[in-house]
């Protein structure tokens, strides 16, 4: 055996040794005594195994691509070592790596709570206008008038419901 | 950069007269005087929920201006909601050591935002009920508070304001993951819901260990007083759930209350049978730590945690009045190291902190009557 394993969460030596199969992957986990106890490893039924399958799915054997979000620049090794994402776009960039994760971390994969409603319609009538307005210049440019007359009704109508212009 | 708002409210903004971290502590809050019998067991509810601007980098990968930005964009939103019509606004960086200890002892703000650099802020309403941390692990940590045990009317009100938030922010969501917070394991409805527990009859009996595994195998975590990591001191414990996402927030909290009406079951019968059995050895701690908060001259804060906490049981046993039972809610606060220092406005070494706790102790327990039971055999 090479040099004996450190402990993940602190120096000391490693004493308890986690594998778990997750989708054909080996994750690992490697613990001294006292933080395995601390983290109930010991009672397999404990929650707290949640956590540690987090810093495990960050220990995957096999090195996969280095995904970085385009966002943020946020990449799979930042991940690793904070433990949190660099900004709302990462959801989206680390996707592969997360939906293991959360599966073992949560009730369940798909949000069945609160929607903001105000803001999704805020946004959906940012992008209605948006589109709704690269048509009227399309058809300006294309001298179709009367797409160009029922666009701009489109809008000011869009907004008139709405009460008052989107801020963003 | 910056940031634009002003750090401590100067008061020109406001008709009447500004709050100040000196004159909260003053002021009766939901924490320290919303006490009562229905209070007993549950000291007080508390529903956070984490947001996050759709635009913006989490705060921790976020360069300073960035954060400055979201401070500003954030702040502006909170301040201007109906709820905060009275509140106190501060950036994290400016206060002194002292109020930022104060305001985690008081559960207003954690110990993570306390120590953390540029670009944090908090605005906190008149009675401590509803405060924002920004710029903490998320670029919004909403949290309403409500003494006793109401889950429900706490996530009305923090409902409520978290949509007047939305009119204004444009929250990362996403239809598939729900709200998008820093860190995976709040994703979803990003909601904590949690609730202060006083459980001495269990500690006493020696059940809580195994109250606290089953409370686990159901999805919901027990921690001392202050969180993560923090020990339960005066038989305090934070009941709140493990899982954000999968659930709505409604199940959740429905959830979160039947394991807190079994653990005061619980409670209740181990108080119960105590009393059955071993009262004798019951009303004698009690009346030891009554004579000792009466007259010690050295207490640590654990240690005066651990006696009030059993005074606070002799309130619920019907040993002292009622009305103490508030007087000892206040107590725990203000009796921690923070509190202890800021009255004394300034750093204090902890030798002569316990002597100054013993001393505060002796004074408000002065013209406390002698337990019932006790004064019955004199």
């Amino acid at each position: 055996m090479a040099n004996p394993l450190k402990c993940d969460l602190c120096d000391n030596s490693a004493t308890v040794h986690l594998t778990q199969i997750v989708n054909s992957k080996v994750h690992k986990v490697d613990l001294c005594e006292s933080c395995a106890q601390a983290k109930g490893v010991t009672d397999p039924s404990g929650f707290s195994l949640s956590d540690l399958l987090l810093k495990a799915s960050l220990n995957p054997e096999q090195t996969e691509t280095a995904v970085t979000c385009e966002q943020c620049g946020f990449t799979q090794q930042d991940f690793k070592k904070h433990g949190r994402f660099g900004c709302p776009h990462c959801y989206e960039a680390f996707t592969g790596v997360i939906s293991t994760m959360l599966d073992t971390m949560h009730n369940g994969t798909t949000h069945t709570g609160k929607v903001p409603q105000r803001a999704l319609a805020r946004k959906t009538l940012y992008d209605r206008l948006t589109q709704l307005e690269d048509e009227l210049s399309e058809a300006i440019k294309t001298e179709r008038y009367e797409d160009a007359a029922r666009c701009r009704d489109e809008i000011s109508q869009a907004k008139q419901t709405h009460g008052q212009e989107p801020t963003r | 950069m910056k940031s634009a708002k002003p750090n401590k409210p100067t008061g020109k903004s406001r008709r009447v007269k500004p709050i100040t971290i000196s004159s909260m502590i003053d002021t009766p809050s939901e924490l320290t005087d919303g006490s009562s019998s229905k209070t007993a067991i549950v000291l007080m509810t508390r529903i956070r929920l984490a947001r996050n601007l759709a635009t913006m980098p989490f705060p921790g990968w976020a360069q300073p201006a960035q954060r400055e930005e979201s401070l500003d964009i954030c702040r502006a939103a909170v301040v201007s909601a109906p709820q905060m019509k009275r509140s106190l606004s501060i950036n994290v960086a400016e206060l002194s050591e002292l109020e930022k200890q104060i305001l985690v002892e008081r559960h207003l703000i954690s110990r993570e935002l306390s120590t953390s650099k540029g670009g944090s802020g908090a605005v906190i309403n008149h009675n401590q009920a509803v405060s924002v941390m920004i710029n903490e692990e998320d670029h919004l940590r909403i949290q309403v508070l409500r003494s006793g045990f109401q889950l429900k009317k706490a996530w009305n009100a923090i409902n409520d304001f978290d949509s007047v938030l939305e009119e204004q922010l444009d929250y990362a969501f996403s239809s598939h993951h729900g709200y998008l917070t820093a860190c995976p394991t709040n994703l979803g409805t990003a909601m904590r819901a949690s609730a202060m527990m006083h459980l001495p009859a269990l500690v006493i009996v020696g059940q809580m260990e195994k109250v606290a595994r089953a409370v686990n195998q159901l999805g919901m975590v027990v921690r001392g007083q202050f969180g993560e990591g923090s020990e339960a001191s005066g038989s305090i414990f934070q009941i709140s759930n493990q899982t954000t996402l999968g659930e709505a927030e409604p199940a959740i909290i429905k959830r979160l209350g039947s394991v807190l009406s079994t653990i005061v079951e619980h409670e209740k019968n181990a108080r119960a049978k105590l009393l059955e059995t071993d009262s004798g050895k019951l009303l004698d701690k009690i009346g030891r730590a009554f004579g000792i908060l009466q007259n010690s001259h050295i207490l640590n804060s654990n240690e005066a945690m651990n006696l009030l906490s059993l005074v606070r049981l002799g309130v619920d046993l019907g040993l002292f009045p009622e009305e103490k039972r508030s007087q000892v809610d206040r107590l725990f606060i203000e009796t921690q190291p923070g509190h202890l220092q800021y009255a004394q406005k300034g750093i204090i070494e902890p030798e002569k902190r316990d002597l100054l706790r013993a001393s505060c102790l002796r004074s408000e327990f002065a013209n406390f009557e002698k337990p019932a039971s006790i004064t019955d055999k004199n």
